[in-house]
């Protein structure tokens, strides 16, 4: 099947007043199938959120795209001029935000705030807008959909915001939206309450979607495929319940085992110590050559610290760049 | 045994001024009663809006309940004079959900540190120093970066920090309300098990206030649920997550997100 999206080696760095740029994100590629989830997994700094914002090159000043391409429609959106990416952001390509608190204008009505994205990418009259408006918002708020459009942002709660902003993401019909950390503000009914939303759109509208979050648990029933991003690298890759069931990158493998589990024996590990990944990935404790979770890693061999590790193809579509793992 | 900490019937109310017309009452706390013995841990779960973070702040006599009693070492906090409650707040510290806008970006981490003893006028200028760095050893942060800013710290470091700052006039009680949420999983755990060592060298209290269901299971004794200002569920960790009693309590162990290797299901029956 061919994919709506294409990443090819992305390269991206961040200038600093320090002398060399610091890479961000070092050869990433990944492709996105039509009307999939694709899970991006990885702790902060491992630069998911940086690639959310390098498909739609929107980086901050500071930032560089040092290679690599983004294919999408069989155009590369890093050739792309500006009035080009302009109608693709937000109407063929979505970010949602992980903090709908920030993302919302405080003092226009949330109605007029989804009104103008497709005010930005549609023309028509004004009344055919807001009849279009209302459709959208019935679709998030079966409810009380006419109330919430004429209140502000502060008069919703957390998760009405988040419906808001999804709703911002998909007015113009995107094929792709993608979704830095969209629930990590939310207390857990809500989250599920919105995870549950995005499910019903992928059904209802075909979407496909990049959902980038740090807690594994939440992709399981929810991704189809799962990417993991250790320090700007991908470690991992595969189906969802090939990764959540059996990781096979030490890294994930790690970080599967951190997370606290409540089963029939809980009570007997309760208060005791979790299994940690030693250490931290900053840049200061990154090595120099060799794997980058080298350092951290339990399984180290010698040959880590002299060569990075490739992707291996273990069959069924599963990649892992660790030398334990042969072709 | 007594409990170190005693809540009866406590009550805050809001006025919610509108624009127009007469103020409305909100009831964030509408009698909450519980007790918590030393060295134990109280997990207070809820969804956003069901008032665990106006519970601590009313323990840690930042506000002042509409009414109710709590006791802490005998003495009733509700209905003591501020001068009195000056010499209670060090001993129940509260730590907050995001270290990167709770601590100062540009003081030195020993000053962060240290300013708690300044602020009570306790030890000189070496000792404090002293101290400041045995507690940064204390919370797995070295010594040798007390001389940086804050901002160069990671998460998981900054929370170290303000857990060191904590503990910095012996608190008998800590609050965390959400400590772990704005953190990576990773780092999650590493701090989860600080926590863990530090009640069990430092003999301390924890309340912790979560949404995480999984991590208040792990850490904690007991576990209360919270809904629209009351508790609604109350019982030792295994057994709120085994009998849920409560409909919210369900709620939120359905809402749960688990990897498949866990067996959940079959403490939900």
């Amino acid at each position: 099947m061919a994919s709506v999206l294409d990443v090819q080696s992305l390269q991206v760095s961040y200038s600093s007043r320090e002398v060399r740029p610091r890479p961000v994100l070092s050869g990433v590629s990944f492709d996105l199938r039509p009307g999939e989830i694709l899970g991006v997994l990885g702790e902060s700094g491992s630069g998911k959120s940086t690639l959310a914002a390098s498909v739609l090159r929107l980086l901050p000043p500071n930032g560089h795209i040092g290679g690599g391409a983004v294919l999408f429609e069989g155009k590369n959106l890093f050739q792309a001029n500006s009035e080009h990416l302009r109608q693709i952001r937000g109407a063929r390509i979505s970010l949602i935000f992980q903090e709908p608190s920030l993302a919302l204008h405080p003092t226009i009505r949330v109605g007029e705030q989804v009104r103008q994205v497709l005010a930005a990418h549609q023309s028509g009259a004004k009344s055919a807008l807001n009849e279009k408006t209302r459709e959208i918002c019935a679709q998030l708020f079966p409810q009380d959909s006419d109330r919430i459009l004429r209140s502000y942002p502060h008069q919703l709660s957390g998760g009405q915001r988040q419906r808001v902003l999804i709703a911002q993401a998909i007015a113009c019909n995107p094929a792709i939206v993608i979704a830095d950390e969209p629930t990590a503000a939310l207390d857990p009914v809500t989250q599920m309450e919105v995870l549950a939303i995005f499910r019903s759109l992928r059904e209802t509208l075909g979407l496909a979607m990049i959902f980038i979050t740090h807690n594994p648990a939440l992709l399981s029933d929810f991704a189809d495929r799962i990417l993991v991003l250790y320090a700007g690298q991908v470690v991992e890759w595969g189906p969802a319940h090939a990764v959540l069931r059996s990781p096979k990158h030490p890294y994930t493998k790690a970080l599967f085992e951190s997370l606290p589990a409540i089963s029939v024996e809980y009570e007997k590990s309760r208060k005791n110590q979790l299994p940690v990944i030693p250490g931290n990935s900053s840049l200061s404790s990154l090595p120099r050559k060799g794997c980058s979770f080298e350092p951290r890693c339990p399984l180290r061999m010698d040959v880590c610290t002299e060569l990075e590790p490739a992707l291996v193809n273990l069959g069924e579509s599963r990649l892992v760049s660790c030398f334990k793992y042969k072709d | 045994m007594e409990p170190i900490l005693k809540v009866e019937n406590l009550v805050k109310r809001y006025a919610k001024r509108n624009l127009v017309g007469p103020p409305q009452e909100f009831l964030a706390l509408d009698g909450v009663s519980f007790a918590v013995f030393s060295r134990s841990t109280l997990a207070i779960v809820g969804e956003s809006g069901s008032g665990k973070s106006t519970l601590a702040s009313c323990i840690a006599c930042l506000e002042l309940p509409t009414s109710g009693n709590l006791w802490f070492e005998g003495k009733n906090l509700a209905q003591s004079p501020e001068s009195e409650l000056r010499n209670i707040r060090p001993q129940i510290q509260l730590i907050f959900p995001d270290p990167a806008s709770s601590l100062h970006p540009g003081w030195s981490i020993l000053d962060i540190v240290a300013e708690p003893l300044i602020l009570q006028h306790k030890l000189g200028r070496k000792e404090r120093e002293l101290r400041a760095c045995s507690l940064l050893e204390r919370v797995g942060l070295s010594a040798e970066i007390a001389a940086r800013s804050a901002s160069t710290l990671s998460g998981g470091q900054r929370q170290r920090l303000a857990i060191a700052r904590a503990l910095t006039l012996d608190p008998k009680i800590l609050i965390l309300d959400e400590a772990l949420s704005a953190l990576d999983c990773s780092t999650q755990a590493q701090i989860a098990n600080l926590l863990l060592e530090l009640q069990s060298f430092l003999g301390m209290t924890f309340l912790f206030i979560t949404h995480d269901l999984t991590m208040a299971a792990h850490l904690a004794d007991e576990i209360a649920v919270m809904s629209a200002g009351r508790i609604v569920e109350l019982g030792p960790s295994a057994e709120v997550l085994r009998n849920p009693s409560h409909e919210a309590t369900r709620q939120l162990i359905a809402a749960v997100p688990q990897l498949p290797r866990s067996s959940w299901p079959a403490i939900q029956q």
